[in-house]
């Protein structure tokens, strides 16, 4: 049990959502991945990425996994996390528009609204410049949560129409759309590279076909 | 097309509900539904009532998507695009062009590539499930036996499309053209199915899953996210149970959790054995 791992393990948190797409692309990265479905799993990977999917859902189950408390505290810890869309309303300090009994993490500063940018019909796909990045990131918007506020803490990598849809504090990033279902894991490296992981650089192999 | 086929992949591993009512959504979403499929009836009752099942209400469809922030389904008429055309300007996320409705068209499905809104649509094998996806279907479910309570046919719809997509992955060039016209599906589909060893779309499971062990059955054998139908709303108990097969439905291969979920749910609802419905009466037979 305590033998020392030869690589750290990204985990994915797979109760609900597009979990098996963040794990194809951290794998075009070579890195280590695991699913993440209970505290067990939780102890073994050194950083987490949380999924696309319903955040009522996950909420739930993050709580009858009894994963919650412990998440919670690994983040404050200082454990490593990206959140897309519902992984995003997850992490955010503030949360608009959820039900009221649904908990978030507080890892960053922001405030986001579900369902922001409308439901299904009004869903949208569209290129945003991201700062780091040398050419734009094909950005999948479905269902999607909309900052509206930040604090100064927050890093904005990425707008769309002036509203910050990537955004970073520290160890936690986050982002609006779905990076994991356009087969360009750059977002993911950036993750990664920026919290001291080492990736494989692939830059042009694992793009979006 | 990412953002129609994409709503899918967020529903992966999650359950979606039939509900009749914003109560029932309610219930539902707490239960941590990823998605409620809205209908006047469940397919239980539209079996016992017999006669023309038609789209829900429109104004029905509005109380649900009020009532909860999950995404809301629908269901139309096979081949029946006007009441398609409907769902989409009421905003529904997701339809589903259902055999548990009685039939429009007995040739034609909807042309979904005519819509913004994504569709579901049932199968019983490979062929179909390639005839819809070719028609621009973003989702495919087993059709199983809706509103029986009884997973037999979901399990052999499931087993027939994931064991055909296993042997094709293993043919040759020249038995992919045998494949297709055996399977009366595009040969360009059944080619990409050899390349990349799954369907185009995510493939979920409906029909008959009552339990959580069902679910768990249903994700184990390669389904991506579970339909419940009556099986819910038509038991002793709807919240625990709707509880407990949303945690089967995430830890599906975790046999102790399982255990743990399935204890002391109450009656599920009752069964249909498939000899007691004779071939008119299934739903599944439809579609073309």
């Amino acid at each position: 049990m305590n033998a020392a791992q030869p690589a750290p393990c990204i985990g994915v948190l797979a109760l609900q959502g597009a979990f098996t797409a963040h794990e194809d692309a951290l794998r075009s990265l070579h890195v280590a991945t695991r699913q993440v479905r209970t505290p067990a799993d939780l102890a073994r990977v050194a950083a987490l990425v949380m999924p696309g999917g319903e955040s009522t859902t996950m909420a739930r189950l993050l709580e009858t996994s009894q994963m919650f408390d412990e998440l919670s505290a690994r983040i404050s810890a200082g454990m490593p996390v990206f959140g897309t869309c519902a992984g995003m309303i997850l992490l955010a300090k503030e949360v608009l528009d959820g039900r009221t009994d649904q908990r978030s993490f507080g890892a960053i500063d922001i405030g986001v609204r579900r369902n922001g940018y409308g439901r299904q019909v009004d869903s949208f796909e569209t290129d945003v410049e991201v700062s780091g990045l040398d050419r734009p990131f094909h950005a999948v918007f479905i269902r999607a949560p909309k900052v509206v506020t930040t604090g100064t803490a927050v890093e904005v990598l990425a707008t769309h129409d002036g509203v910050p849809v990537l955004a970073r504090q520290g160890h936690i990033m986050v982002a609006s759309f779905h990076p994991e279902i356009t087969a360009d894991a750059r977002l993911h490296q950036m993750f990664l590279q920026h919290n001291g992981f080492t990736t494989e650089h692939r830059s042009t192999s694992t793009e979006r076909g | 097309m990412q953002v129609k086929r994409g709503l899918a992949e967020m529903m992966k591993g999650g359950v979606i509900m039939d509900v009749v009512n914003s109560d029932q959504a309610k219930i539902a979403e707490d239960a941590g539904a990823c998605a409620v499929m809205a209908l006047e009836r469940v397919p239980a009752d539209i079996r016992r009532d017999g006669g023309v099942a038609r789209m829900s209400d429109p104004q029905m469809i509005e109380d649900i998507k009020a009532a909860v922030t999950i995404p809301v389904m629908a269901k139309a008429r096979i081949g029946h695009f006007v009441e398609a055309q409907i769902l989409q300007a009421l905003g529904v996320d997701y339809i589903d062009e259902s055999e548990v409705l009685t039939p429009a068209d007995e040739t034609h499905h909807i042309d979904k590539w005519a819509f913004t809104v994504p569709f579901v649509c049932g199968a019983t094998n490979l062929g179909e499930a390639l005839r819809r996806i070719s028609e621009g279907a973003c989702m495919i479910r087993s059709k199983g036996e809706a509103g029986t309570g009884n997973i037999v046919e979901a399990v052999r719809h499931l087993r027939s499309i994931i064991g055909d997509i296993r042997k094709i992955t293993q043919a040759d060039n020249a038995e992919l053209f045998q494949w297709a016209k055996t399977l009366q599906a595009p040969l360009p589909l059944v080619q990409e199915i050899a390349e990349t060893g799954w369907l185009q779309v995510p493939l979920f499971c409906a029909g008959g899953i009552a339990t959580p062990a069902d679910a768990a059955l249903a994700m184990q054998l390669g389904a991506q996210a579970v339909f419940v139908g009556s099986g819910i709303f038509k038991s002793d108990d709807p919240s625990p149970r709707a509880k407990a097969i949303v945690e089967a439905t995430t830890h599906f291969r975790d046999a102790d959790i399982l255990a743990k979920v399935s204890r002391g749910l109450g009656a599920p609802m009752t069964g249909i054995g498939m000899d007691e419905i004779n071939q008119t009466q299934r739903f599944a037979e439809r579609g073309w």
